[in-house]
């Protein structure tokens, strides 16, 4: 099976600072991986690379079979195959204020991918069956929890089938028991064969629901492996950094 | 003797020491009433200016002149802003009621000016049903054509003041001028290019108008201008101006043997005029609300087409824009006003109703753009990312996730546009379009009081403004329930 997401050597630079100095990592179909370091250790940046949102200098970034191509952001025109494999859910979840939970979900089907409404709201439905936020269909984002926004953000993103899903900073304003079902959740979207590359500096997260960790410090992936070998026998100072500090720590 | 001496020379003092005597015209009326003098324009000239001296003279004091707008004389000389009003005031029975006023020192002609290919035509105001016939605003002759509106159909077109019906008459956007021979036959040798049909269609007569309290000062001031009329000084006058006829002599000699002539014609109750006046008012009132909401309707669609052009745009894009908006923005909306309908008219002769939705829409599409960019820029970026990533186009999260918002976040300024809109209309009867406004000033002019058009105008204002900020307030409340 082809990788879901394969990033090689890519440079990034954001004003003068060189944030990503020859990335590369990989994920395959139906895994989890957590994209770890300390804050303004480039997660962010990474993920806005892959996701077509921000430029990157150098190396290539493919998913499911597209080519992202260096230099500025093309335009939306060039970028239709993209945005049909990659989902983003934002750290602040950005959902549509002014339309219900449902019309969130199904926007994208109905106008990217011209569904009938019908079709549209029985998918959308379906899906926030599953995450467990269907009793909010008709609410609007202010007046959901921390935990169901989170929730109704992932289902958006999913609705249209991506391949890679990218989740940045998930966890960040979930409490544990909100974090321990996150992970359930996303744990079942990987056994149905998406992709998914999640930036957290949870440790005890990653620990929990991922099956690789690559921990990103000075602009580069330091170590790469799986959860237990890589964060129970660091050697590398970054990577103690993280684990010493608390794992719910909120990102400012 | 010494007793004596000391006397006269107090009496002398006092007489030194008289209060200047402050008269009030509108220099901008022009000659041969008032007019800056070419040679000082801190100077005035002109034979009201000529007449105020007389007076002056005859009552011992200096004078000293005071430029008001034509159309506030009486309002002014009330107040107390000066003591005598003179630029070409008419006589009428509204300001004999509320004013003193003295005797009629020139008889005037109300003359139609005509296209000369019309003049076989339009001989008469009865000639000229339906057709659009200019004069000045709060005038005799303006009174006369509503009442010829009333018959004939004719459609009076008001103006503030005495050049621009001569010139749309010759441009075609008028078919007739009604005013004083005076100033027809001075438009006629300035400007040219129309007919003045002999027959005059009526006379009236110039007075000079005092506060209603200095009736005493109003009586000397007859005694005056009867002694000016009698010793040839007015004659010598009006002669020097070029207003010298064989009928201003039969008229002079008609006045001075009827010295009673200009006994007042008694109080003119309100209730009648608010009934005869209610009517007009409310169409003025229909027009100012059309006229806002169709300049509102273009300033929106303009506005948007603006915001989205600096927000969305390339420089290419960005910069006429920025300069379309700096540029309105930073000029009086009356000059754009006065450019659109009178500057432009070589090139295009907009009429006046559609210049002034044009006028008024364009202005304040430059405000709403910046209403929208402001709003439009405080959308959070995540949400428009959000959805790119989801695969909508530009345009499209334009329409269903940018636009939708950011026309909330607008609503509360636009609903202020639009009532600062509705107010800012008053300004199109500069381009005679007769809105609430200028009816009500119409109105107050012709019953010579602003205490009962004032609130009804102001009632009329707001009925029209309360229940549209109630409409926004509502909606608002509504969406951040929701």
């Amino acid at each position: 099976m082809s990788a879901a997401l394969e990033v090689r050597s890519v440079y990034a630079r954001r004003g003068a600072i060189e944030v990503l100095r020859g990335v590369s990592l990989d994920v395959a179909p139906g895994r989890i991986c957590a994209l770890m370091g300390t804050s303004g250790a480039g997660k962010t940046t990474m993920l806005r690379a892959i996701a077509a949102l921000g430029p990157f200098d150098s190396g290539s970034i493919v998913v499911d079979g597209f080519a992202l191509a260096p230099g500025a952001v093309p335009p939306e025109s060039r970028l239709r195959v993209l945005r049909r494999s990659v989902g983003m859910v934002f750290q602040a979840q950005s959902l549509f204020e002014h339309l219900s939970v449902l019309d969130n979900v199904t926007l994208a089907l109905v106008h990217a991918l011209r569904w009938t409404r019908e079709r549209a709201e029985s998918e959308a439905l379906a899906l926030l069956t599953t995450l467990g936020v269907s009793h909010r269909a008709s609410a609007l984002p202010r007046q959901l929890s921390g935990g169901e926004a989170q929730r109704v953000a992932i289902a958006r993103a999913l609705a249209p089938d991506p391949t890679l899903l990218l989740l940045d900073e998930p966890t960040s304003a979930l409490d544990p028991a909100r974090r321990a079902s996150l992970g359930e959740v996303l744990r079942a979207l990987a056994a149905e064969g998406h992709g998914l590359l999640v930036s957290t500096h949870d440790v005890d997260f990653a620990e929990g629901f991922a099956d690789r960790v690559a921990i990103l410090s000075g602009g580069v992936v330091v170590e790469e492996g799986p959860p237990r070998e890589v964060l129970s026998n660091s050697t590398h100072a970054d990577t103690r950094a993280l684990l010493r500090s608390p794992s719910a720590e909120p990102r400012v | 003797m010494a007793l004596a001496a000391v006397l006269v020379t107090a009496c002398a003092r006092t007489g030194d020491s008289r209060p200047p005597l402050r008269w009030g015209g509108d220099a901008e009326g022009g000659a041969p009433f008032v007019e800056a003098d070419p040679a000082d324009p801190s100077h005035v000239r002109g034979f009201d200016v000529e007449i105020a001296s007389m007076l002056a003279r005859g009552l011992h004091r200096e004078p000293v002149f005071v430029q008001v707008a034509w159309a506030s004389i009486e309002a002014s000389v009330e107040r107390g802003d000066f003591a005598i009003g003179m630029s070409g005031v008419e006589d009428r029975p509204e300001l004999r009621a509320q004013h003193s006023v003295s005797v009629p020192y020139y008889e005037f002609r109300e003359v139609l000016a005509v296209r000369p290919a019309d003049s076989a035509k339009f001989r008469r105001l009865g000639d000229l049903a339906r057709r659009r016939v200019a004069t000045l605003g709060g005038t005799g002759a303006y009174e006369m054509l509503l009442g010829e509106q009333a018959r004939s159909g004719l459609v009076p077109i008001s103006y503030d003041d005495d050049v621009h019906p001569y010139s749309d008459l010759v441009a075609g956007r008028v078919d007739a001028v009604l005013l004083d021979n005076i100033i027809a036959e001075r438009s006629l040798r300035r400007t040219g290019g129309f007919y003045i049909q002999p027959v005059p269609v009526a006379t009236g007569h110039y007075v000079a108008v005092l506060a209603k309290r200095d009736s005493a000062l109003r009586d000397t001031v007859n005694t005056i201008l009867r002694a000016r009329m009698r010793d040839g000084s007015l004659e010598k006058s009006f002669r020097a101006w070029n207003v010298w006829d064989d009928s201003e002599a039969r008229y002079f000699a008609r006045a001075l043997a009827d010295t009673a002539h200009g006994a007042g014609t008694g109080a003119h109750p309100a209730d009648r005029s608010i009934r005869a006046y209610l009517p007009a008012l409310l169409r003025a009132a229909v027009v100012t609300l059309v006229l806002s909401c169709l300049a509102m309707a273009l300033a929106v669609a303009v506005g948007i087409g603006v915001a989205a052009g600096r927000v969305y745009g390339s420089r290419i894009i960005r910069a006429p824009l920025a300069l379309y908006v700096e540029v309105v923005r930073g000029t009086p909306v009356l000059l754009q006003l006065f450019v659109l309908y009178y500057g432009l008219s070589a090139f295009v002769r907009l009429p006046a109703f559609l210049a002034a939705v044009l006028g008024l829409g364009l202005n304040y599409a430059a405000y709403e753009s910046e209403i929208y960019r402001a709003a439009l820029q405080a959308i959070p970026r995540s949400q428009l990312e959000a959805g790119r990533t989801l695969g909508l186009s530009e345009a499209q999260i334009l329409r269903l996730v940018r636009g939708p918002q950011a026309l909330r976040l607008a609503l509360a300024p636009m609903t202020n546009d639009f009532v600062a809109l509705l107010k800012d209309s008053s300004l199109v009867s500069v381009i005679t379009v007769v809105e609430l406004t200028k009816q009500t000033a119409i109105y107050a002019t012709n019953i010579g009081s602003w205490v009962v058009p004032g609130m009804l105008c102001a009632l009329i204002y707001l009925a029209m403004s309360l229940p549209l900020s109630r409409l926004a307030r509502r909606l608002e409340r509504r969406w951040r329930a929701a």
